[in-house]
């Protein structure tokens, strides 16, 4: 007797080591993310091995990184277009016309109002007289965010803005989703409440092959079909763009809106039913006023629950929408998403490096996006079955 | 008083014309993407059922993978669906278990719920981040078939989970309550009792698990998924190549896209033969075992 309730009380706490695994690969997952993630706040948006000198009769004060970008494409070329600066013109060098380092040193001196980027150490060995280095701002959650430019390899400092990542993404999810969420809808009520039982159960398992079909085959076909299709239709240049993204997506999302739709549809009362059809109206009226509003929290649950299913799709968006991380101008360019960018660039970035750092900020964000989109679905499927 | 009656009748008609309207259009929304389904699949297997063949399967690839065939690719999904399901499996199976049977509801309770939808909602490109930095470089495995299948186990594991409570909830009251009963602890009517009771819905779940670890890409890129490899692993701590990255590989970032199309069809088709498979037996598993019920 002894023996069996120890052998209880050991399988009990096995039991629960192991239901305690996916809070545990949650708590895992936040920690390593946001470890590396939150890295890049301690960072500067420039390698490790360079600097931004300037000439010491420059009065700025700070440049940042996207300063420092529009004085490198020519941009802004006075320095009276920044805090803090006076009427001259910029005189901007690079190593590569001068060679080497040291010499660009000299050249800074000579040149009032002129500015470079320096490599790390010749800088800190080299004779510093009559130079200055320009401090430029860590990244912060602003810049971040807000930045509308995404060149993180770019010289002399990389630009970390995930803006247009973001937009991407949610021009792509919202498309999508736009699409995906009539016709989820019509097929959720065609199978719950016209057609026939016996069809509808016919039906089912075919709608559950299309969420068993992986995304990476969605890619492929999008490539190979949708991409030259649409290229044709708009007659564009490259047919990699957003709304082949869309397309693709809104079908790939549309298993998981049936299906929890269905679910909600048919878990409203009979006597609903009953009661609308014993009034006299039709079985249209009766699904349009009576039952599809009484499931009306199921269906946005499905709805929500697909965007969280849309906005994470990665190699579908990395193999058809083209990859070019600029803000979104239509759906008719190519764009890069937020988990895009991370599988196109993972692979290249230098680990612990800021590029990798910025990779894994881009992790966070996709997380925070989809256990909120996880949150309000729990919340609604909460109200909907204390109902 | 007649106009009114014929008014009314009127009125009706065009109700119930309305009505006929609208539900010819939702049948025809159906078939429309049931024909979008049917247009995907036409495609792959008409394109793809000429290159299969026994070499296509069995052969390594060659002349920079636009000849031979996918051999490498097959064992490296057949490792990782393997090694993900002998982690995922057992833990997630457990779990189930205790979710149904043993949690009393309260705080812990929630917390685990919470945990497992919210891990089943992460993006697969963040369960790549995590496998990267935890197991590849934390934990010091490398990129491997170790660290591959265990992300990939981490990315099943809630639907095991889901499965394995729907499994253990059918399972009769008045059974479990015949065994306690006659004396058996509640361990004991769990394994011998629930357990193979609720076995084949608990298979159910792990099979269109293996079906899900198939298809995945993104887990893999950066965790285990090696672009080629002139042979087989031979330890678990080797990366591999894996069906799924080989497709996405040869289909766009190949020297010859267009040489290897025929090749990027027959993986494509190999991949959707295998979720098929998957999902064809989860089904007639379901239906025998409402049957049983």
């Amino acid at each position: 007797m002894n023996r069996k309730k120890i052998q209880e009380i050991l399988v009990k706490n096995i039991l629960l080591v192991a239901a305690l695994s996916t809070s545990l690969a949650i708590g895992l997952i936040v920690f390593f993310l946001f470890q590396q993630g939150l890295g890049i706040f301690n960072e500067y948006p420039l390698e490790s091995e360079s600097v931004i000198v300037v000439n010491e009769n420059v009065s700025v004060k700070e440049l940042s990184a996207f300063e420092i970008k529009e004085i490198n494409d020519k941009i802004k070329t006075n320095w009276n277009e920044f805090e803090g600066g006076t009427n001259e013109p910029i005189r901007f060098f690079t190593d590569d016309k001068i060679g080497d380092d040291e010499m660009l040193m000299d050249v800074l001196r000579e040149n009032p109002y002129s500015i470079a980027s320096v490599d790390a150490d010749e800088w800190k060995e080299g004779d510093k007289t009559g130079l200055r280095e320009i401090p430029v701002p860590k990244n912060s959650l602003t810049s971040l965010l807000t930045g509308k430019f995404w060149f993180p390899t770019a010289e002399p400092v990389m630009q970390l803005g995930i803006l247009p990542l973001l937009l991407a993404s949610f021009l792509i999810t919202f498309g999508a989703i736009l699409f995906a969420t009539p016709i989820g809808v019509a097929i959720a009520v065609y199978l719950s409440e016209v057609a026939n039982p016996k069809i509808s159960k016919l039906l089912k398992p075919l709608f559950e092959i299309l969420a068993g079909i992986p995304s990476v085959v969605f890619g492929f076909f999008g490539l190979v079909v949708v991409v030259p299709f649409v290229q044709k239709l708009f007659e564009l240049p490259v047919g990699e763009t957003a709304l082949v993204g869309i397309l693709i997506l809104s079908v790939v999302s549309l298993p998981t809106i049936i299906s929890v739709s269905e679910d909600a549809l048919s878990s409203v009362p009979h006597s609903y039913r009953e009661a609308s059809l014993s009034l006299g109206a039709t079985k249209w009226e009766t699904i349009y006023r009576v039952v599809v509003p009484s499931a009306f929290s199921g269906i946005t649950t499905g709805v929500v629950l697909g965007i969280g299913r849309v906005i994470g799709e990665t190699m579908i968006v990395l193999m058809v929408t083209g990859n070019a991380a600029v803000i979104p101008e239509g759906v008719l360019h190519p764009v890069r998403t937020l988990t895009a960018t991370i599988a196109a660039e993972l692979g290249e970035a230098p680990f612990g490096g800021v590029h990798f750092q910025a990779l894994f900020f881009i992790g966070c964000v996709l997380f925070l996006i989809t256990l909120v989109i996880n949150l309000i679905a729990d919340y609604l499927i909460s109200k909907h079955t204390q109902r | 008083m007649e106009n009114n009656l014929s008014l009314s009748k009127g009125k009706i008609n065009s109700r119930k014309i309305a009505e006929r309207v609208i539900f010819i259009f939702l049948r025809l929304v159906a078939v429309f993407v049931l024909g979008i389904l049917g247009i995907i699949l036409y495609f792959i297997f008409s394109e793809g059922f000429s290159v299969l063949s026994i070499g296509f399967l069995t052969e390594m690839p060659k002349e920079g993978m636009t000849e031979g065939g996918i051999f490498p690719a097959i064992v490296g999904t057949g490792y990782l669906v393997f090694f993900s399901m002998l982690f995922a499996l057992p833990v997630g199976v457990c779990a189930g278990i205790y979710l149904q049977d043993y949690a009393k509801q309260g705080f812990l309770v929630k917390l685990i719920r919470l945990a497992t939808n919210n891990l089943a909602g992460v993006p697969s490109i963040v369960f790549g981040l995590f496998g990267m930095a935890f197991f590849v470089h934390f934990l010091g495995f490398g990129a491997s078939v170790l660290a591959g299948s265990l992300t990939l186990s981490l990315v099943v594991l809630p639907v095991i989970i889901r499965t394995t409570e729907e499994a253990v909830k059918t399972v009769p009251r008045e059974i479990r309550e015949a065994s306690l009963a006659l004396g058996a602890t509640k361990w004991q009517t769990t394994y011998k009792i629930v357990l193979p009771y609720a076995f084949s819905g608990i298979l159910t779940g792990s099979i269109l698990s293996v079906g899900r670890v198939a298809g995945e890409t993104a887990p893999i890129l950066f965790t285990c998924a090696a672009y080629f490899l002139p042979r087989l692993p031979n330890s678990i701590f080797n990366e591999v190549m894996a069906l799924p990255y080989h497709l996405y590989v040869i289909s766009t970032s190949g020297t010859q896209i267009e040489k290897s199309r025929p090749l990027a069809y027959g993986t494509a088709l190999v991949i959707l033969m295998i979720v098929a498979l998957t999902n064809l037996i989860a089904v007639i598993l379901r239906n025998k075992f409402k049957i049983k019920q």
